[in-house]
């Protein structure tokens, strides 16, 4: 064994004691590899299979389908650029080339050197500070020309990431309103105080009296689902929190992560009072790795209060206490199920519903899984009580929202509105002039038009998870779909085959008519094709992947009708193109070795 | 019984077993016939079609001959469907699509031993082969699609004689083979 190999072990021997060898944190494990070497090597895989008792073809099934981690050799600085339609409003794409042409190689590639790969990612959630990118998975944001030009030279000089400019770093909060979640004045444990008097069956009726619903799009009674929690048969509850915020456009959850983690934790703890669990996680999405380690000092300083652990505030037999499992670029485990297969370290890939994390969760046992704002929003009813809480809002959606608001407007950021604000409001506050549409709650949600601004967000009309994405005047709508079916399909799981077909044919279809090769009849096989995604997904991932298409073409048919040849039908490639090789061949060009591009 | 209706029928990049197939109708292309008129097919040897209700076209797209007999077949039929496998997704001639043409050439008609003087044929009579084999779809519009490779008799039986008695066909169990 070469020394090399050697200390290459017992890196891997250490990551693996971190995680007790166990093989439900296989994806933690192969993470932290990752994060060592560049990439996952054969002889790494080798060793992890032996040590943890699972074949070489599962682990490199489950590194195979995460985007952060790598089973190539990848270069030394790995960056990616993020690629929602607000980066690229930004200029993103421009910035990219431009990284490209300094550092001489093409997107996708590793240099010839091996120091540096260049890519696209799917947004990273800085919306409101783009363009953004991920070096060696720590974001950046705010990039201009003469940052990107300074990157480039630090890649070559070869500086480690860790000793760029800290101002690269920094991600702002840019809150412009505040309300009772923002302004939230918690001292760590009261909430818990006030739980442990209430018990824990009064908890879940609080909850359910406030009429707080899920914050992560859904919106199912928060309520509802504790109590089905903690009556289901099982022997070990389990809290999740979905912190792997990937809808485009949306990064609430990493402002309040960042602002009120304390009423995070205590939202989660709360609810394990009142469901009974004893282990929690918060799984939090790669693109946020920077938050671990706050995040953790957060967690330690709650368990030196006594506020986690044994005996949570003296209470005998309250045990509780909080991991933070890291994602690797996967928007699909953001649905809850897939969300549950990751945290046991499988392939995030949905699973059959019913039966419901609250009673088959994590190891098939009853799990309470909400989103971030949703444990700030419950520790937030338990310190208003049920009425004061329902007081703000409207009649079916209770208590405030926080809305990530990017694209054209001059203060892009957080604002925090009791629902039933409308869309026309949050455009005057955030001082957006000549709106031509705003994507409600990511690519997955809605495109509304300027008719349709009187429209109010709750549930009784616009529900939404919180992205508010605005376009104006000179902005193509049908640009803007276009990403979003491409993020689709790069971001279907492949496990069903109507969602990872139908997303790429859709995704072809759209880039025929963006050629300028599109007809009438292509308009149509989008409309056949979002009846086979409706019926036949198996997730919410497939079921909505047509929505920006479907919403763009109601409300912006001419971008498209502009696009298309006026044609019945027409090929998506260059007939007489694809005889150019074989003229070349043969030397002829006579008639015969042409085709006439003529509309059938 | 009203006017019988006009059928055309052709083979592109295809192997001809989709009309075996056809034939494997047997007697029942007697029923057929008291139905149906055969324009342009093999059957017929007719050459070029006029205007007809349906066109079956067996086979993917490989060369500029193809694309003119399917352009003439798409102006002619009012009802276009493509025929098994290699209509419907290139099949086996479509294995060539990983290959670079210029190279498929030079290794068939100059480096392969025992081409002495070989050339590329270049004789304006043969038609250039596209760079790739598209299925038809990819060419014209398609309004229906019978898969199998080849369907079988009773597949291309069902197909038509639903299509003749202006139903939307639809092959069930039994009709449609995986194995």
């Amino acid at each position: 064994m070469t020394i090399l190999a050697q200390s290459n072990d017992e890196n891997l021997s250490q990551i693996l004691a971190r995680y007790d060898h166990n093989p439900a944190n296989l994806l933690q494990i192969l993470r932290e590899v990752q994060e060592s070497q560049s990439f996952i090597e054969a002889d790494s895989i080798n060793y992890l299979s032996q040590q943890l008792g699972i074949s070489r073809a599962d682990i490199e099934g489950v590194a195979g389908f995460y985007s952060f981690l790598h089973l190539q050799p990848q270069g030394e600085y790995r960056v990616l650029f993020s690629d929602n339609i607000t980066d690229r409003m930004l200029g993103s794409q421009l910035l990219m080339e431009q990284m490209c042409q300094q550092l001489w190689l093409q997107p996708g590639k590793v240099s010839e050197d091996g120091l540096v790969s260049i890519n696209t990612t799917s947004c990273t959630g800085m919306c409101d500070q783009g363009p953004a990118m991920l070096a060696n998975g720590r974001a950046i944001t705010r990039l201009s020309h003469q940052r990107v030009q300074e990157i480039g030279q630090l890649i070559r000089n070869r500086t480690p990431v860790a000793d760029w400019p800290a101002d690269f770093f920094q991600v702002e909060d840019q809150i412009h309103r505040s309300g009772p979640l923002l302004d939230n004045q918690l001292t760590a444990g009261d909430v818990l105080r006030q739980g442990l008097l209430l018990g824990s069956k009064a908890i879940v009726d609080v909850i359910k009296e406030s009429g707080l619903r899920g914050r992560g799009g859904a919106g199912f009674s928060t309520g509802l689902k504790w109590e089905a929690c903690r009556n289901a048969q099982g022997d070990a509850r389990t809290v999740v929190c979905n912190a792997d915020e990937g809808e485009p456009g949306t990064f609430k959850d990493r402002v309040l992560l960042t602002r009120q983690a304390d009423l995070v934790f205590e939202g989660m703890t709360l609810c394990a009072l009142a469901v009974g669990a004893q282990q929690g996680f918060l799984y939090l999405r790669g693109e946020y790795r920077y938050l671990l380690e706050p995040l953790q000092d957060v967690l330690q300083r709650r368990r030196e209060r006594n506020l986690l652990g044994n005996n949570i505030l003296n209470q005998p037999g309250f045990n509780f206490d909080i991991a933070i499992h890291l994602g690797a670029g996967a928007y699909i485990c953001g649905e809850e199920s897939a969300l549950i297969e990751s945290l046991e370290g499988k392939r995030g890939v949905p699973r059959n519903r019913p039966p419901f994390p609250v009673t088959h969760g994590y190891l098939q046992q009853p799990t309470a899984l909400d989103n971030v704002e949703t444990f700030c929003s419950a520790a937030l009813a338990i310190q208003l009580g049920d009425e004061n809480f329902r007081a703000i809002g409207t009649e079916k959606s209770s208590g405030s929202k926080l809305i990530s608001v990017s694209g054209d407007c001059p203060r892009p950021g957080i604002y925090e509105y009791p629902f039933g604000v409308s869309v026309k409001q949050v455009l005057q506050d955030c001082g957006a002039v000549n709106t031509r549409a705003v994507q409600i709650s990511g690519p997955s949600g809605m495109c509304i038009a300027e008719n349709e601004f009187h429209r109010k967000l709750g549930f009784e009309d616009l529900p939404t998870a919180g992205a508010f994405m605005i376009f104006d005047d000179s902005r193509d709508m049908f640009g803007v779909a276009l990403n979003f079916v491409h993020f689709f399909a790069h971001e279907s799981c492949g496990f069903c085959t109507p969602c990872r077909v139908g997303t790429s044919m859709l995704k072809q279809t759209m880039d025929k008519i963006a050629a300028g090769h599109g007809t009438r009849h292509d308009l149509n096989e989008i409309e056949h094709l979002d009846q086979v995604l409706q019926i036949s997904s198996h997730c919410g991932l497939g079921r909505t992947a047509c929505n920006p298409v479907l919403h763009t073409l109601k409300h912006f048919r001419p971008a498209y009708e502009n696009r298309l040849k006026s044609l019945d039908f027409e090929p998506a490639f260059d007939l007489d193109g694809a005889l150019a090789r074989a003229r070349q061949m043969t030397g002829r060009d006579d008639a015969g070795a042409h085709l006439k591009s003529e509309g059938i | 019984m009203s006017k019988k209706l006009k059928i055309a029928t052709t083979s592109l990049a295809g192997c001809f077993g989709c009309h075996m197939s056809f034939l494997d109708i047997d007697e029942r292309l007697l029923t057929l016939l008291e139905l149906v008129e055969f324009n342009r097919s093999p059957i017929t040897d007719i050459k070029h079609c006029s205007p007809c209700d349906i066109g079956l076209i067996e086979g993917g797209v490989c060369n500029a001959e193809n694309v003119h007999v399917l352009h003439e077949f798409r102006k002619n039929c009012k009802i276009l469907i493509a025929i098994g496998s290699c209509a419907i997704t290139g099949g086996l001639p479509a294995q060539r699509n990983h290959l670079d043409l210029s190279a498929c050439l030079t290794e068939v008609y100059l480096t392969e031993p025992g081409l002495a003087h070989g050339h590329i044929p270049n004789d304006p009579e043969l038609p250039l082969p596209l760079d790739k084999v598209h299925p038809l779809h990819e060419v014209v519009k398609i309004d229906y699609f019978i898969p199998g490779c080849p369907p079988s008799g009773d597949a291309i039986w069902k197909f038509l004689t639903d299509l003749i008695a202006g139903k939307t066909p639809e092959l069930g169990h039994g009709l449609i083979n995986y194995d």
